[in-house]
């Protein structure tokens, strides 16, 4: 059931491309306020189902309810409301940084000079007032990445959408950016994105789904999820025959990962004690368990591209 | 899958995407205004008068100013069509221009109507930069010579359309120079332009009259500048009207059907 406080809310949702199925039957409902997150490997769906929230590929069937409505008949009103950042870069490079913005505004029908206004203002939120009149070839990408952030904001949008928003930037330029979304959450906005980075989705995310194939694997915090599907913490150590026969011998339950071991826990401590103790492993590590372990843990470890 | 003739629904935002072709055009304005400038004086210069002093006159009509409407309707043709080509296949693939623009209210059928208004329109600009220096030479009579203008506009939207219908098909930027040299290179030469086409074989002035766009275009053109009014305008314009309106609504249709999946 839809409520007056999703904002998006999804059912049944499916995507078709001829034989190809790329979101089979997927629901799921965002709220005001929140960080949203869809992960999942290459081809799992993300992408697809963004672009039908933001009413550029129409779905094949389901119900899907943005802001209230449907996405395939009220496209100009939804994406009034939006603010859009593609995977891909597609700023103007017939304009500078300013001019992007001012550009852009002005398709939102929003006047020149309350434009130019904001766009300095943004500029400024995402530090890139130095490049105001620089064109857009001169920037590095996470300058780039910024600005079609900041692009995305320019009509005060009440949901942002984001479609890999750190792909490919170093440290400094993605924390910047996760200190901007969290800001802009604060506002009562909502914010959805993919990736697949999934240290960004921990971080961020308040809720999120895993996909794998068009379908939603688990929905939940990061924090439930990981207790959930993974547990809390997790010890790993050198693949070897002699590690392999002792842990055996010790009845500790482990997994194999190429040259690791892993063994899933509540205390890392006692296991790691017992290991020293036992089996005089090399190299030892433990660690709390993270969202990658669930994600690895349910989409799998071979490479899904195809 | 609608149908490629299904009348779109553009709205007034079409407007956005020709103001921001124009900005851009405007910064760059040096570049734009030369070229129609320089190709006028050649023309006349290589065609008119070296030619021109061989030939004398076609029909009573000294051979510059039989040309003249002929430069003219070439400059619309090669205008629209190439921003229409060339232009929107670099917006639309290279710089993701229209997929940024649909991120917006805009649909892909503003961004199109945008675009194929803006082909019609450096049409426009192309004809009236060149018309000053053609009557500076004296080969088109004014005040008639003005309604070129509007002719501009409409073949110029003709040429869009047809360009668009090709960029919404082409499967790469190289294979657009196969409209360009297996359509636009012959229509350039066969439409009555330099020479008229009652010296071809009475096959190919059919093929002229109900295929090739150009020579109404160059027809209407030449009954404007030379001006000798003839009725047969009125079937130009209506061929021109009719063939505008439908690879307009097909070339729309076509983008959508490639870009929106």
């Amino acid at each position: 059931m839809s409520h007056i406080s999703d904002v998006i809310a999804a059912a049944d949702l499916k995507k078709t491309y001829g034989d190809m199925t790329a979101v089979n039957g997927i629901q799921f409902t965002e709220r005001k306020g929140e960080i949203f997150g869809f992960l999942g490997p290459n081809g799992a769906g993300k992408t697809t189902t963004m672009k039908m929230i933001t009413g550029v590929s129409p779905k094949t069937s389901g119900t899907l309810l943005v802001l209230g409505m449907d996405p395939d008949h009220h496209p100009a009103e939804i994406k009034a409301r939006l603010g859009i950042v593609p995977q891909e870069t597609n700023l103007d490079p017939d304009f500078t940084c300013h001019g992007n913005l001012t550009t852009y505004a002005r398709y939102f029908d929003i006047p020149q000079n309350e434009a130019e206004k904001k766009a300095d203002e943004l500029l400024e939120f995402f530090q890139l007032q130095d490049k105001r009149d620089v064109s857009i070839d001169k920037l590095s990408g996470g300058m780039k990445r910024r600005l079609i952030l900041a692009r995305a904001l320019v009509n005060t949008p009440e949901i942002l959408i984001l479609d890999e928003p750190t792909l490919g930037l170093d440290p400094q330029a993605r924390h910047l950016i996760w200190d901007r979304l969290k800001l802009l959450k604060a506002q009562e906005n909502i914010v959805v994105l993919t990736t697949h980075y999934l240290d960004e989705a921990a971080r961020l995310c308040d809720r999120l789904v895993i996909m794998d194939n068009g379908k939603i694997l688990v929905e939940g915090s990061p924090t439930e999820l990981v207790k959930k599907y993974v547990g809390e913490e997790i010890v790993e150590v050198e693949n070897t025959r002699e590690i392999l026969t002792c842990i055996t011998a010790q009845k500790i339950p482990f997994e194999i990962f190429g040259d690791t071991i892993q063994i899933v826990t509540t205390s890392a401590r006692d296991v790691a004690r017992t290991l020293f103790e036992n089996c005089q492993p090399k190299k030892m590590l433990t660690r709390p368990a993270t969202l990658e372990d669930v994600f690895l843990k349910l989409a799998g470890r071979t490479l899904k591209e195809s | 899958m609608p149908s490629l003739l299904s009348f779109p629904r553009i709205s007034r935002r079409a407007g956005k995407v020709w103001y921001r072709n124009l900005e851009v055009f405007i910064k760059t304005w040096k570049v734009n205004f030369f070229p129609p400038f320089i190709e006028a004086f050649l023309y006349l210069m290589a065609i008119g008068l070296g030619i021109g002093s061989y030939v004398g006159s076609i029909e009573g009509i000294p051979y510059v100013n039989y040309i003249a409407p002929a430069i003219l309707a070439i400059a619309v043709m090669n205008s629209a069509f190439f921003e229409c080509t060339y232009g929107s296949y670099v917006r639309m693939y290279y710089q993701k221009s229209f997929d940024a623009m649909i991120a917006t209210p805009l649909s892909i059928e503003d961004v199109i109507a945008g675009e194929l208004l803006w082909g019609a329109t450096r049409s426009v600009m192309y004809v009236a930069i060149m018309l000053p220096v053609l009557a500076a030479f004296n080969v088109i009579s004014l005040p008639a010579s003005l309604l070129v203008l509007p002719l501009a506009f409409l073949g110029g939207l003709m040429f869009a359309g047809i360009g668009m219908c090709c960029t919404g098909i082409t499967t790469g930027i190289e294979t657009l120079n196969y409209p360009a040299f297996r359509f636009i290179t012959p229509m350039t030469l066969f439409s009555g332009t330099f020479f008229p086409l009652a010296l071809m074989p009475v096959i190919l002035q059919y093929i002229a009259i109900t295929l090739l766009p150009l020579t109404h275009l160059v027809a209407a053109m030449r009954i404007c500048t030379l001006p000798a009014f003839s009725a047969t305008i009125f079937l130009n314009l209506a061929w021109m009207a009719a063939i505008t309106l439908i690879v307009c609504i097909v070339s729309i249709n076509l983008m959508k059907r490639r870009l929106i999946v």
